[in-house]
């Protein structure tokens, strides 16, 4: 089946791959499929609803280490990660805002660095460390930036600011923290409609000259 | 013993903070309910008609999907069959639609279908699949092609003391025999409140006549009537659960049709269906700032005393609700004027129901009145302050009667110092800094300082701590926190000894989260549970200590362990002996507005907004370098959270005056805007570091904490405050917002 298949390679052009992946469900594990495969499969073969039998098959594998924690995991190729972690590993404290890349609500670290994981695959991530606001503390003590946060009261919903603290860490990381210029221009990715992004930049100046490592 | 720190006034860090920061906070759609499923709406591609066929076979068939629901197949729902009035809602008049009920389509993208599946994926694919065949019809959706179909809104025609009439004081349309005057016409365009937090539902029928919604609402209560009613249940079957609200600014103050759509669908498939919106359907299936032409006239003598102002605003709203909004208010009350005249009317395009966005209709009129208060000054020569100065009310000229408190010549001190007045010059294009031309405006806002009903749960728990409860919601503001502090100079009580929540409908009754006024509604109602409390403990403690009987509620002091009084320290009793006695149970407190202060004394907040601009002579670019925001709002329980909501509403009144500006292609009747790629909003790098000042003077009248209320003023008057400095800055007078760089080459 093709989640044991250990050839996939994401890295090839998608195009062909795909295509050729679905000429070969419909050929060959077709017909190993209807060997094996239940009923309806079969009966769907048989009435050449395709999407349904590719969807039998559709899964891949996916190792990614999350907060700290391996996961081993089967997703539909079409999964975001931003969806992985909302609906399949239940971190719902990345947020949806968009889906677009537009709002930076869904912020998180790969390997350090944030990205917006409403526009990546999670099949992209192979073997990748992900960190998400959940897995930013340690243990009961917040991380600097968390505890920058409440005390400038850097939020108001508090929808935003999963990302806007995920990204404010990189933010400081990345160089890009040494004016309140510098800080709005690099956190111009991480809408506020609360609009509280006068206090958000004095939380990252702070932990900025604090010295503390991020 | 040491007397407990005050709370209320203290900056004190949100009581919430914590769940926020750490991704713990849970919103709408995070409820984790075994065996949810996903449901996708799809959408009309006609603005007006009639849906002939829909063609759901592919979708049915796609992997994972458990239903298509659409007005062929969709059961019935009770309250749709109700006869008369539609029962589910509160609009003033007509009703919203009722989702998959009939063929008729009122607006594009008006929901046709919801598709579930077992995976969001999987409902997202077969949605795609769902295809609607139409018979179309001729649509409108320009206001300024309706504008002269507009009516007088029917609220206002069936009652002659509405607000929503005409106006008058004095002769009608006074300004135009004034001696020097002025009329201009003003566009507010619409925009579109777009939370973060998209709208989501999760609807749970746990049993076939008791419904759990985890709902994105800023009235728990509200919207557990309008569901209870939908479906023709008791509503105490039907639970509202909104602990965390992602935003809304007014776009949660209507039950839409996604909400309706979500709970047929977990009906069908009898499974919690979880149901977000994407952000382009919070541009079309939920409501939006409408958009707005205004006419005001002024006239005024030499010295800048306004002698008459007429102001005229006609607003969109559906086909099918009059949406209305106090576009006008402001005008009616601001300054003084002998002769003033206001019309208001609405027109009906085919498009779906506005709702009140922050500020709401205040909002929309203080951008004409006080962007034509700044063009009269500049007509007189005077300085645009002073001009409000020698303008000023000492009291309500519309209602005759005293303020309850007005501080805004404060407001006006505090804000000019700050924003370094003094170097605005009268003329305009005067301050040049190389390419960018400088410039200051001001801007005045007011909203009425409003108190309802409203109950509070409290109850002290074994370990010593107080828990109270209310079933109103918190969209950010700091509610939470707000009610902590309050209750913890009621009770004498450690703030960290007080649990305050909030967000289901099952909790004390408590209005919808808007109009300012929940910290006026439910502060009271905290304040007075919180001496209920001590009174109902008094009482038990009496009967095993003699001092406790004849003490007053008041002098009741909690002390680690055990209960005593204030100037008595040897008088005690310890909880566990008083636990005992207490039935467990909640005390639940009503508190209303008492007395006539609301007749006697118009009540109102007040704030004013400053600005500096800084406009690139060459590209247009504006750049607002200060914003100072000056409030009277009462008493300011928590300034470090009240000053957030100040800046916030600052930040979202630079989205009013430069970018926010959802368009409609008229041809198609379809939004082009649809996403933050074509729909701005105010980012960080548009955001100067907001300065607020609050006079904090407490109200004498509106309750007993003095507290006036915050979440409009924070926005009204800002919009023109900038508008204001652009023309200081360049001379040019932009009166259709928003103000983009196109505007000021021409």
């Amino acid at each position: 089946m093709a989640d044991d298949n250990p050839e996939i390679n994401l890295s090839e052009a998608g195009g062909s791959h795909n295509e050729a992946r679905r000429t070969f469900l419909k050929q060959s594990s077709l017909l190993t499929a209807m060997t094996f495969a239940p009923g309806p499969i079969v009966q769907a073969a048989a009435a050449q609803f395709d999407e349904k039998v590719a969807a039998a098959f559709e899964k891949v594998p996916l190792k990614l280490e999350v907060n700290g924690v391996k996961h081993k995991l089967s997703v539909e190729p079409r999964t975001t990660l931003l969806d992985l972690l909302r609906e399949q590993l239940h971190l719902t404290g990345t947020k949806k805002g968009c889906d677009y890349g537009q709002c930076g609500a869904c912020t998180v670290h790969v390997d350090g660095n944030r990205i917006n994981s409403c526009l990546t695959l999670a099949v992209m991530q192979e073997g990748r460390k992900i960190t998400t606001i959940e897995g930013l503390a340690n243990g009961d003590n917040l991380h600097p930036m968390q505890e920058a946060f409440l005390k400038h009261d850097g939020f108001q919903c508090g929808y935003c600011t999963p990302g806007q603290i995920m990204s404010a860490v990189a933010c400081i990381r990345e160089g890009h923290a040494n004016s309140e210029g510098e800080i709005r221009e690099f956190m111009s990715g991480n809408i506020c409609r609360c609009g509280a992004y006068s206090n958000i930049v004095a939380a990252i100046q702070e932990v900025k000259n604090g010295g503390q490592k991020v | 013993m040491k007397t407990p720190e005050k709370q209320i006034g203290a900056r004190m860090n949100r009581v919430d903070g914590r769940q926020k920061v750490t991704g713990a906070a849970t919103y709408s759609a995070e409820y984790q309910l075994p065996g949810i499923t996903y449901a996708v709406l799809v959408g009309s591609t006609i603005t007006k008609g009639r849906i002939t066929s829909i063609d759901t076979k592919a979708a049915e068939r796609a992997p994972g999907v458990l239903a298509v629901i659409t007005h062929f197949n969709s059961p019935k729902v009770p309250g749709f069959d109700t006869a008369g009035k539609d029962p589910s809602q509160p609009a003033t008049v007509g009703g919203p639609i009722k989702v998959f009920k009939d063929d008729k389509i009122r607006f594009n993208d008006q929901p046709i279908a919801i598709v579930v599946a077992d995976s969001l994926e999987r409902a997202r694919f077969a949605a795609g699949l769902v295809k609607g065949q139409y018979a179309q019809e001729k649509h409108q959706t320009s206001l300024e092609a309706a504008k002269s179909q507009a009516f007088l809104p029917t609220s206002a025609k069936k009652n002659p003391k509405h607000p929503m009439n005409d106006y008058q004081r004095g002769q009608v349309d006074a300004y135009k025999t004034g001696a020097i005057k002025l009329e201009s016409e003003y566009v507010v365009p619409t925009e579109v409140h777009q939370p973060m937090e998209l709208q989501a539902i999760t609807a749970h029928w746990e049993a076939p006549d008791r419904l759990t919604i985890y709902d994105k609402t800023q009235g728990t209560m509200a919207t557990r009537r309008d569901f209870a009613r939908e479906w023709g249940l008791p509503e105490e079957n039907v639970k509202v659960i909104a602990t965390y609200v992602g935003g809304a600014f007014g776009n949660a103050l209507h039950s839409w049709q996604h909400e309706s759509a979500a709970i047929i669908a977990a009906r069908v498939v009898n499974r919690p269906v979880k149901l977000m919106l994407t952000r382009e359907q919070m541009f079309t299936m939920v409501g939006y700032r409408p958009y707005t032409w205004q006419k005001l006239g002024m006239s005024a003598t030499p010295d800048g005393k306004i002698t008459a102002i007429t102001h005229e605003a006609i607003g969109q709203t559906s086909t099918f609700e009059e949406f209305t909004e106090s576009t006008l208010a402001q005008t009616r009350m601001m300054y003084e004027s002998p002769n003033l005249t206001t019309r208001y009317r609405i027109a009906s395009l085919d498009v779906n129901s506005p709702i009140w966005m922050r500020g709401p209709g205040e909002a929309t009129g203080a951008f004409a009145l006080e962007s034509a208060m700044d063009e009269m000054a500049h007509l007189l020569n005077i300085d645009p302050l002073e001009f409000r100065l020698r303008n000023y009310t000492e009291q309500d000229p519309e209602k005759n009667r005293p303020w309850s408190s007005k501080f805004l010549k404060e407001c006006y001190q505090l804000g000019a110092e700050r924003v370094g007045w003094n170097k605005r010059q009268l003329k305009p294009g005067s301050l040049r800094d190389g390419d960018w031309l400088i410039g200051y405006g001001m801007g005045v806002g007011t909203f009425g300082a409003h108190r309802g009903s409203s109950k509070a749960n409290i109850r002290l728990l074994p370990n010593g701590t107080v828990l109270l409860q209310s079933a109103v919601t918190d969209i950010g503001p700091g509610t939470a926190t707000a009610m902590t502090q309050i209750a913890a100079d009621t009770l004498g009580l450690a703030p960290e000894k007080i649990k305050f929540e909030l967000g289901n409908s099952n909790f004390a009754q408590a209005p919808t989260q808007g109009g300012s006024a929940i910290v006026n509604t439910v502060g009271p109602a905290v304040q007075e549970a919180c001496l209920a409390l001590k009174e109902k403990l008094r009482t038990l403690a009496a009967s095993s200590n003699a001092a406790f009987a004849s003490a007053k509620k008041e002098d009741v002091v909690f002390a680690e362990g055990y209960l005593t009084l204030n100037g008595n320290p040897a008088a005690r009793v310890p909880f566990a002996d008083l636990l005992q006695q207490v039935d467990g149970g909640f005390v639940t407190v009503e508190s209303k507005p008492q007395g006539n202060a609301s007749k006697n004394y118009s009540m109102y907040s007040f704030s004013v907004h400053f600005a500096e601009v800084r406009v690139h002579a060459l590209t247009g670019e504006v750049r607002v370098s200060k914003l100072v925001s000056c409030a009277d709002a009462g008493t300011i329980v928590n300034e470090k959270t009240a000053g957030n909501q100040m800046k916030g509403g600052a930040v979202g009144g630079i989205g009013m005056a430069l970018m926010e500006h959802a368009i409609i292609d008229d041809r198609f009747g379809r939004y082009i805007t649809k996403d933050f790629a074509d729909y701005h909003v105010p980012v960080h790098a548009d955001s100067p570091d907001v300065q607020v000042a609050f006079v904090n003077k407490p109200d004498p009248y509106v309750n007993a904490l003095g507290t006036k209320g915050i979440g409009e003023i924070a926005i009204i008057g800002v919009a023109p405050a900038i508008a204001n400095a652009i023309f200081n800055a360049t001379g040019k007078r932009i009166r259709e917002l928003p103000i983009t760089p196109d505007k000021l080459l021409v």
